[in-house]
């Protein structure tokens, strides 16, 4: 909402500074945007008179001047064909800063001759676009201030103009008479009052207007209108141009100017019709659909049935509170012009003006909500406004319908107004703010002023009362504890446990990512998503068009942008949701790492290597260590498809996955365009289960001082056995005896077959063996070694390696 | 005992003059060894008469004991030597750089969020969360937002693809944090105070904006909370996350259809050579938006608004993280450029707590 000091002045009898104006306008919940004030940038210049002015001796164009200024008489060096003696002109002194060519002037030569200034034009000083020649004024003092001149003749050059943020909520801020009401109400200054003419009928209204019985309840309770003949539809006079050039509307004509005028004026959106092009009664209905109208934009809308319009005998003319039709516009042939005055639903209006994609000031206003008992009051001042300036005469009033009664009442209770808001707002104080802004007290009942619709309860009373009094002068009150004493934890388990993931991972070597939950739709098909359950409808790009399924896809882009600027080794992860649904709720928590490329910078030890799978075994397994999964878990090669198939598993605990670790699937890589191996592992954090009990007691210690022995086995097995089968194996000889497992080597490839046979490797184990009631004798020791290897090679179906 | 002392004599000379081990167990062989000339004389002690022998008994003993503490310290002097003269051949460039260990490190939106949830965790806030997929009701209708306010319009909200035929509203990407407050309040009730961080979507993408982004809500709601206490706590917070020793705030009427009365809150800030500084200058810097939570909006969560009264805000986390860092572009932040996860990370160990402050 955009509009000038001076039209504010209108309708606030004020003494305050604009910089107190604004500071207010910003308090008040009216948050100024932008103040176009051009005072400031001509304050410098003053005014001049030529005394005398000679060709210059070196230059055809150039004159050389003597100029009267309030420091005595000057030499300036002027290139203006109209620079002779005797004009008032403005002056800039050498220092001053010349908004126009963006100099800051000094004393200058001109072909050799001394020039103490410059005398501006229009264009120099940003006035207009006037460069025939330097300003002369027709009046003023040498040594005046150019503004105070403006300000005395042209006002409307040095007329601030404000722009000001409207919350959606006061549709009575889009009228200067609303912002006014609300300074007068902080106490700025007082609201001047606003006079309805009588409008005396020269004859009756020859079009009649009729609503549509369907719209009368809801969508146009009431439509009102008035002829007015026989006027002149020229320019519109200055003061009006130069009201709406200040907030950036193009004068038209002065019918329409007028109209725009109490739109912004008085958030009183009209409209004219050429009287002339109108046929027959006026009705307001709702469309049939399929009608088209030739819109004041200058584009021909398809209306859909339902979109109320006001057609005449010819068909639709205006769509109703959001744009005239073309035809039946004025125009400066108009002689006889028929006004519109209505009130239509705000939500009727924004389901139209949205469907048609128009953006009106009409519409923006009516959608809100105008006040609908200014319709007729609203009518007779423009009436009078044409009357003014376009001449005319008048005609009775053309209506159908009434002004809706919009009447309720909210208590005002004193007492709670101050819990709230926590400041003391005596209650005299609380009621002589509601009255300044149009509310009727009765008791402890307030009635809202009829352009306040969006005034709905109590609270909002609360509201008004703050913002007057100003949230600024409130002073902050400790908010005690809810319970005294040490604040208890106030983590989640899934919250600690995604913590613990992120720290975890970083300590790994993994540099966090935070990447977009919407990936591209090829990105998502091939992890599995991409339907239309998690597609969004209107997507800002064709790269964020599905909820992501993994997290994976993300970090694989992200792996390719960082090796496209030069960085092939890297570890990279990211903890957050993935969506497994278009449902509220189908998320789960990921916590993902990629690792690509090399281990380790190259460096004189050998620490470096291509990564590898256990790689990112080694790391999941640690997260899942970090996030208190047992040590126990099963690993299957279930892997879902983006993965190696022949090197990835699945950790899990009974049917229940925790992980998915390996090498990623080389046809993703290529066709994401990361430059491969990679390997990658996924945790699903909730999957981890919670410890059965909680409390931070740790088992007792249980150690033995009798010494643990330690025996090697190696057995050949066919190449495709898991390691996995023959450690439960051994792990099975013994239970109670057996400490531990470790696979320490395996044997494989060519060199371990022509050893071994064709299709066969090699693994050793060692096995840990701690007696826990007297020392293990080699007999004992033997027994159990028996029985690891029967167990083993019964598993494996494989021999002890001789 | 002349002969006695002849002996030691020759012994010690020759401890002193033995060149290395080798030579030094040539000696005490030859004078202590099972076949040693001293070893040989006490041997003889048993022919002599009981005086006698309890005189050259001791002289001998004395004699033993000498020589073998300069055999020991002999030993030790040329052991001492040897590895020194070891260690002297054992350089090396020690200016070789150390192994390689991988340097990981945290996103400033996380280290953030952990900062906002130490410092409201004190002020006892549980942290509370809710579906990014959310529907109409909670995303709007619920806040006060009907389906028709304009409100909704300037949202710029995501919509999710609604298959032919389920004519449910389309469920949206959360266009904030506040549905957070109706999940937490229709599953706890009242009193509670929660914090709700996490990612929302707006359809907006420029110098200054992309399509998804951090808030953090928070909501405190009891029998008297007060919009007082809102700025107290707003206080405390800015205080305590900018790490500075005071912080001005000004609190400035706005509307938001989910509370009343709001407010938008500015804090004061200068800036000198492009460095911001928080709670100094003339200048101010809106932060957040906040307000009194609507009564309908806690009548929307099953909170009686005749019994319940409190605060609720919502703040960019991306924002303040640039705002305290220092950090110049938010797109950069969704770009996991290596460069800039180095730059702007924060490491493993570098968890905020209070007692040890919030950064380092």
């Amino acid at each position: 909402m955009k509009f000038t000091l001076s039209w504010l002045k209108d309708h606030l009898e004020t003494g305050a500074t604009l910089e107190d104006i604004l500071y207010a306008l910003t308090d008040l919940g009216l948050e100024v945007e932008e103040v176009t004030d051009r005072t400031a940038r001509l304050a410098p210049f003053t005014l001049a008179k030529v005394l005398h002015a000679e060709q210059h001796p070196d230059a055809d164009k150039l004159r050389v001047c003597r100029v009267l200024t309030d420091e005595g008489e000057k030499q300036i060096v002027c290139g203006a064909p109209n620079a002779r003696a005797g004009i008032t002109v403005v002056l800039c002194k050498p220092g001053d800063y010349v908004p126009g060519i963006d100099v800051t002037l000094g004393v200058g030569k001109i072909r050799g001759v001394e020039s103490h200034g410059m005398m501006a034009s229009e264009r120099e000083l940003e006035l207009s676009d006037e460069h025939n020649g330097i300003i002369e004024l027709p009046s003023g003092e040498v040594g005046e201030k150019f503004t105070d001149w403006l300000a005395k003749n042209r006002p409307e050059v040095v007329d601030p103009m404000i722009h000001i943020k409207i919350t959606p909520n006061r549709p009575d801020a889009l009228g200067v008479r609303g912002i006014a009401r609300d300074l007068a109400a902080r106490g700025l200054g007082t609201l001047k009052p606003l006079d309805i003419p009588a409008i005396p009928a020269a004859f009756p209204c020859p079009i009649r207007v009729e609503i549509d019985p369907a719209l009368k309840a809801k969508g146009c309770p009431l439509f009102a209108g008035r002829l007015i003949r026989g006027v002149r539809n020229g320019p519109s006079p200055a003061w009006l141009q130069a009201r709406l050039t200040a907030i950036g509307l193009r004068p038209i004509s002065a019918l329409v100017d007028i109209t725009n005028f109490f739109t912004f004026a008085l958030n009183r959106p009209l409209h004219v019709f050429d009287a002339a092009k109108v046929h027959g009664p006026l009705r307001i209905h709702p469309a049939q659909g399929g009608e088209e109208l030739l819109a004041l934009d200058g584009k021909t809308y398809a209306l859909r049935a339902g979109m109320m319009v006001i057609s005449d005998d010819n068909g639709p003319e205006s769509l109703a509170g959001i744009m005239g039709g073309e035809v039946s516009g004025c125009t400066e042939a108009t002689t006889d012009v028929f006004l519109e005055s209505a009130f239509w639903d705000p939500i009727t209006i924004a389901t139209t003006g949205r469907a048609l994609k128009i953006n009106s000031d009409a519409r923006y206003r009516f959608e809100r909500g105008v006040d609908p008992a200014f319709t007729l009051p609203g009518l007779d001042l423009a009436t009078q406004m044409i009357l003014d300036l376009c001449g005319g005469e008048a005609s009775d009033l053309a209506m159908d319908g009434a002004v809706p009664d919009t009447t309720r009442a909210y208590r005002l209770n004193p007492a709670r107004v101050i819990s709230l808001v926590g400041m003391d707002i005596p209650e005299e104080e609380q009621r002589r703010t509601l009255a300044a802004l149009g509310f009727t007290l009765s008791g402890d009942m307030a009635t809202p002023p009829t352009w306040r619709p969006d005034i709905l309860g109590e609270a909002d009373l609360v509201e008004e009362v703050a913002r007057i009094a100003s949230l600024t002068r409130l002073e902050g009150k400790p908010l005690l504890r809810s319970a005294p004493g040490v604040p208890k934890p106030i983590l989640t388990p899934l919250q600690s446990r995604e913590k613990a993931a992120r720290r975890s991972l970083a300590a790994l070597g993994y540099n966090e990512c935070v990447t977009y939950s919407f990936i591209d739709e090829q990105a998502a098909t091939l992890f599995g998503g991409g339907s239309d359950a998690v597609r969004v409808d209107n997507p800002i790009s064709s790269e964020m068009t599905h909820l992501r399924p993994d997290l994976l896809p993300g970090l694989l882009r992200a792996a390719a942008r960082n090796q496209a600027r030069g960085f092939a080794d890297l570890a990279l992860c990211e903890i957050g949701p993935a969506f497994h649904g278009g449902e509220p709720g189908e998320q789960h928590l990921q916590a993902t790492g990629l690792l690509v490329g090399q281990t380790a910078p190259r460096d004189p030890y050998g620490s470096r290597r291509p990564v590898d799978v256990f790689d990112a075994k080694a790391d999941a397994e640690a997260i899942l260590a970090a996030l208190g999964a047992p040590a126990r878990v099963q690993i299957t090669r279930k892997v879902a498809s983006w993965w190696h198939p022949g090197r990835s598993g699945t950790i899990g605990l009974g049917p229940n996955a925790l992980a998915t670790f390996g090498e990623v699937h080389p046809r993703i890589l290529s066709a994401l365009g990361v430059k491969g191996p990679a390997m990658a592992f996924t945790i699903l954090v909730a999957n981890v289960p919670l410890p059965k009990t909680k409390t931070p007691t740790r088992p007792a210690l249980a150690i033995s001082d009798l010494q643990a022995v330690e025996r090697d086995f190696a057995f050949v097995v066919d190449k495709g056995v898991e390691a996995l089968t023959a450690i439960n194996a051994a792990q099975g000889a013994d239970k109670a005896l057996i400490e531990s497992v470790r696979l320490f080597d395996q044997f494989t490839g060519e060199k371990a077959e022509s050893q071994m046979g064709a299709g066969k490797k090699s693994i050793a184990l060692t096995v840990r063996l701690q007696p826990t009631e007297k020392t293990l004798t080699e007999s004992e020791i033997d027994s159990v070694s028996a029985r690891i290897i029967e167990k083993v090679t019964k598993a494996t179906g494989g021999t002890l390696r001789g | 005992m002349d002969g006695l002392d002849t002996l030691k004599a020759k012994y010690l000379s020759a401890v002193a003059t033995a060149a290395d081990e080798a030579a030094l167990e040539e000696v005490r062989l030859a004078a202590l060894g099972k076949k040693g000339e001293i070893s040989a004389m006490m041997a003889g002690l048993g022919k002599m008469d009981p005086d006698a022998r309890k005189a050259a008994g001791a002289s001998l003993n004395a004699l033993k004991d000498e020589i073998d503490a300069a055999l020991r310290a002999r030993k030790a002097g040329l052991a001492d030597a040897a590895l020194d003269a070891r260690l002297r051949t054992e350089w090396l460039d020690v200016t070789l750089p150390g192994r390689p260990r991988p340097r990981g490190t945290i996103h400033p939106v996380s280290q953030v969020m952990e900062e906002l949830t130490a410092i409201f965790a004190d002020m006892g806030f549980a942290v509370a969360e809710g579906p990014q997929v959310e529907s109409d009701w909670f995303n709007f209708d619920a806040l006060n937002i009907p389906p028709e306010h304009p409100a909704r319009q300037e949202h710029d909200t995501f919509f999710m693809h609604r298959a032919p035929g389920d004519d449910r509203p389309p469920h949206v990407l959360r266009t904030h944090t506040s549905p957070v407050q109706i999940r937490a309040m229709t599953e706890q009730g009242a009193p509670i105070r929660v914090i709700a961080p996490g990612r929302v979507y707006r359809m907006d993408m420029d110098q200054t904006h992309t399509p998804m982004f951090h808030q953090v809500e928070g909501l405190a709601i009891g029998r008297d909370i007060s919009m007082a206490n809102l700025k107290w706590t707003l206080e405390e917070f800015c205080r305590a996350f900018f790490e500075v020793d005071k912080v001005e705030l000004r609190f400035r009427a706005s509307h938001f259809p989910f509370t009343e009365p709001s407010a938008e809150v500015d804090i004061r800030y200068s800036n000198v050579g492009g460095q911001l500084r928080i709670g100094e200058g003339d200048k101010w810097m809106e932060i957040l938006g906040s307000g009194m939570v609507h009564p309908k909006v806690l009548a929307a969560a099953g909170v009686n608004p005749d019994e319940w009264q409190g605060f609720a805000f919502g703040m960019g986390i991306d924002r303040i993280a640039m705002l305290k860092y220092g950090i110049p572009d938010l797109r950069a932040f969704f770009e996991s450029d290596l460069r800039w996860l180095r730059h702007y990370g924060f490491a493993a160990l570098d968890m905020p707590d209070l007692a040890g402050g919030l950064s380092r």
